[in-house]
């Protein structure tokens, strides 16, 4: 079968948008899920209102790094520029070390839809 | 595992062999005097970084420690609740004193407590009107626990480390179990810790 250039042209943007809902479905999170999540994996050590273990978390999404006032952070992530959103919040779950050497923390999130799910909470407005 | 056959300190050996924590890696390196080779496991991890995560879940026992007393202080628990919620407590002070003793067999230097009303403050003891409230709250603590000590274990070097918090959580099981029976809920469902 010959395709023309406008096929061809059409025939790649679908192939294309596909593939984005293909990802995109992939690492969608769901907020509600990602809260329950949170709740069970997350608040041993940290509150979105409180510092304990852990920084607070509210209004973690689209700040950069080691912000909340009076929280001892590592030197390392006092001096890195990562700013958190969807990408660097899920390298830094799924091996905070490997993502900023020296940081503190020894917790993981394996699951690719497990962090996806818990970066859609921390991202939704109950959380900002 | 790694065994020395240099004499060693038995009170130091004592730290981390009491309840069945075996020496490996870099703490045997310590105790037989080398510090070098104590600083990094056979596959390059960081004994530092181990102490690292130590130090987070001392930090988590300071927590639990200070959360109990306020529970005790809040005048909301009946006496049989009051006794159990002391001897969780007690389990905790052995977690601590375990978690400092290995702290500083690896040369680390333990994270302090902070004050009583600061944990009053960030786990808003204030909210707690009834003994449900109190128990809800302990059962939420503990079930943490159990999920950081579980999701820790692949964080350590040291496979000693690894069982030593694994014998946290299985403690932190415990009275989560007990706290979810006094409040009445449903046992908890296989595989449902750590996930």
């Amino acid at each position: 079968m010959r395709l023309d250039a406008r096929s061809k042209v059409g025939t790649f943007c679908i192939l294309a948008a596909a593939l984005t809902v293909a990802h995109g479905a992939e690492r969608a999170g769901d907020a509600v899920k990602g809260k329950a999540l949170y709740e069970s994996r997350c608040t041993a050590c940290h509150s979105l209102d409180h510092s304990r273990i852990g920084p607070a978390h509210r209004g973690v999404f689209g700040r950069r790094v080691a912000q909340v006032a009076g929280f001892d952070y590592s030197p390392a992530l006092r001096h890195s520029h990562v700013v958190w959103n969807a990408t660097s919040l899920d390298r830094w779950l799924t091996n905070p070390e490997a993502f900023i050497p020296g940081q503190k923390m020894g917790y993981t999130v394996p699951d690719g839809q497990d962090r996806a799910d818990i970066i859609a909470f921390l991202a939704s407005p109950e959380a900002r | 595992m790694i065994k020395s056959s240099r004499p060693v300190s038995l009170s130091r050996r004592n730290a981390l062999l009491a309840g069945g924590v075996t020496l490996s890696g870099a703490a045997v390196a310590l105790l037989a005097g080398r510090p070098a080779l104590a600083a990094k496991h056979a596959d390059g991890h960081s004994a530092q970084k181990d102490a690292g995560v130590l130090n987070t879940a001392l930090a988590l026992e300071h927590e639990g420690i200070n959360a109990y007393t306020l529970g005790a202080q809040s005048n909301l628990l009946e006496k049989p609740v009051l006794t159990l919620a002391l001897k969780f407590q007690d389990d905790h002070k052995a977690h601590r004193d375990r978690l400092i003793a290995v702290l500083h067999t690896l040369g680390a230097t333990p994270v302090q407590e902070k004050s009583l009303s600061e944990y009053a403050s960030e786990l808003e003891v204030s909210k707690l009107k009834t003994q449900t409230d109190v128990l809800n709250f302990a059962a939420g603590l503990e079930q943490g626990a159990v999920n950081a000590y579980l999701g820790i274990i692949p964080s350590f070097g040291d496979p000693a480390l690894a069982k030593l918090a694994g014998q946290l959580a299985s403690d932190e099981t415990v009275h989560f179990a007990i706290l979810s029976q006094a409040l009445g809920r449903p046992l908890p469902a296989p595989l449902s810790f750590g996930v």
